[in-house]
């Protein structure tokens, strides 16, 4: 069965971890910001493509939304508030650029072998997508651990969601109540985290997330 | 008879591959020049440059050992046979059951291995510049390499050119990432061991900058033409390797007549001439990258070699 769909929505999901990689890649907050848009971009593109596939109209809504959201919106507050910030030559990461990216292969390797030996008998398709999606999911959290500053923890969060609604679209039969609802709840969490990086700002005058243990006085 | 036309058509791709190499830089030359506006020297330039150095003579150093004489003619051998080995307008010739893709990373290997001594062999400060950058971006690209050649492997069962060639060529193979991936992460490993542009500059001696050139700074006379023939010929080497691979169309099967090699050969001659061009455009878009960053572009390499090879289990898992 090495049908066009199948195909399609391989290479949709194999780019979302490419560009995961990427993100990992990237120095800058202005191209991690861009990089991320596109992400999103991707995402809503392969959630189309399942829409389409799996026959599942209500598919084409979680589309727009990451598309009008996590592609759109979100980029250009977090453009917004890195020009507020004046931080946009920051450039910051608590591990070097080679290990993080050996560390990125691993998870992907890892998230694959899991995935493969766990669902072994699913549907091919939603099987694949689980296994991408896991990698994703642990893609972005390494962006956050290995990030110093907020802003880029932000997107290393958004772009873990961002597994998520790939791994829910995957499986079928995701109502579309609860696709709306997480969508909404990570819109909510992005406003509060914006919030929260003011204040941070305001408070220590950086948004390197450092300057916390400091102030908790766990310095090494 | 078999054997005889099997030798004929192996000594017509031995030729071609040679006598092509050298238009191939000039023509890539010709459209650089031409891109930023500027006249160019004449494609056929390469031949006139290796005839001129054929007619000199050889300065050696006092203290250039016999190692320093002959690297020339073993680099030069070297890439050639791996030249001649990559399928360029036909699958199935006389050579093609040793044209195997870990071989040929073997012979260029080998290849960079002698011309890095020679770079340290007189003993200038230069050589060894050279040679230790030169071995810097080997020691990564070569990795990176045989991870793009695992993938390829691993989609067609098989590390024989002509074998992957072919079933590249047949409608089994669909759209695959992995294949994209491994596409785009040899483009990059061939832009960097033909040290062009983002990694080095083939057309400057500044002594920041260069890499290749500087290893082969003492070099002169025939010496000097059999280095750059052979820097010619690794450049079409990775050109054919990518066509054969990737756009494996109308390239002939094993046996056919000599209309269908005849329409190969005629293809090879369109896809060189497309390779040259978008090398040449990819050249005078980007800007060379200092030397530290060399590592970061070959390490993203690399990535998608593995990334590739990962991506492959998944597609293949049900």
């Amino acid at each position: 069965m090495h049908s066009l769909a199948f195909d399609i929505s391989h290479t949709l999901a194999g780019g979302l971890v490419l560009i995961s990689l990427m993100m990992l890649y990237q120095d800058r907050l202005y191209s991690l910001l861009n990089v991320f848009a596109l992400h999103a971009l991707v995402l809503s593109l392969s959630v189309a493509w399942q829409a389409f596939i799996q026959d599942a109209p209500h598919l084409y809504v979680t589309a727009v939304i990451a598309l009008v959201f996590k592609a759109i919106v979100i980029p250009v507050a977090l453009h917004r508030i890195v020009k507020q910030l004046g931080i946009h030559r920051d450039i910051e990461s608590a591990v070097g650029i080679g290990p993080t990216m050996l560390a990125g292969m691993g998870l992907v390797a890892l998230s694959l072998v899991l995935m493969l030996r766990v669902t072994s008998d699913a549907d091919p398709l939603a099987r694949e997508d689980l296994a991408f999606a896991l990698s994703v999911v642990l893609l972005g959290l390494l962006v956050m651990v290995t990030r110093r500053n907020a802003v880029s923890q932000v997107v290393g969060f958004m772009s873990l969601e961002n597994g998520l609604v790939l791994a829910a679209t995957g499986a079928k039969g995701m109502p579309l109540v609860v696709e709306i609802s997480v969508a909404f709840s990570i819109l909510i969490a992005f406003i509060v985290i914006g919030i929260f990086l003011f204040r941070i700002r305001e408070r220590f005058d950086s948004v390197d997330v450092s300057a916390l243990d400091d102030f908790r006085g766990e310095r090494r | 008879m078999v054997v005889i036309s099997d030798i004929i058509v192996q000594g017509v791709q031995m030729l071609l591959v040679l006598l092509l190499a050298p238009l191939l830089t000039g023509y890539v030359r010709k459209i650089k020049a031409r891109l930023v506006r500027r006249q160019g020297a004449s494609v056929f330039q390469p031949y006139r440059d290796l005839l001129r150095l054929l007619r000199k003579e050889v300065v050696l150093a006092d203290n250039a050992s016999w190692l320093f004489r002959v690297t020339p003619y073993i680099t030069f051998a070297a890439i050639w046979v791996a030249a001649a080995l990559v399928p360029t307008f036909a699958t199935g010739l006389l050579f093609n059951w040793t044209a195997d893709l870990i071989a040929i990373v073997a012979l260029l290997g080998s290849a960079r291995f002698f011309l890095a001594l020679a770079g340290m062999d007189v003993g200038t400060s230069f050589g060894g510049i050279g040679s230790s950058r030169e071995v810097m971006i080997a020691a990564l690209a070569e990795p990176a390499m045989l991870l793009i050649v695992f993938c390829l492997a691993l989609v067609a069962g098989s590390t024989q050119l002509s074998t992957v060639s072919h079933f590249l060529a047949s409608s089994y193979v669909g759209l695959r990432v992995s294949l994209g991936m491994a596409l785009v992460a040899l483009f990059m490993v061939a832009i960097a061991e033909n040290a062009r542009i983002p990694v080095d500059n083939p057309a400057t001696h500044l002594e920041l900058t260069m890499v290749h050139e500087a290893m082969i700074l003492e070099y002169s006379g025939r010496h000097l033409a059999m280095i750059e023939l052979g820097a010619f010929l690794k450049l079409l080497l990775y050109v054919s390797l990518i066509a054969c691979v990737f756009l494996p169309w109308q390239i002939a099967l094993y046996g056919s007549g000599a209309l269908s090699y005849t329409i190969g050969a005629a293809a090879y001659i369109v896809k060189l001439a497309l390779a040259g061009f978008l090398l040449a455009l990819f050249e005078t878009a980007t800007a060379k990258m200092r030397v530290f960053r060399v590592p970061q572009f070959l390490g993203a390499a690399l990535m998608l070699g593995l990334l590739g090879t990962l991506l492959l289990f998944v597609s293949r898992s049900f």
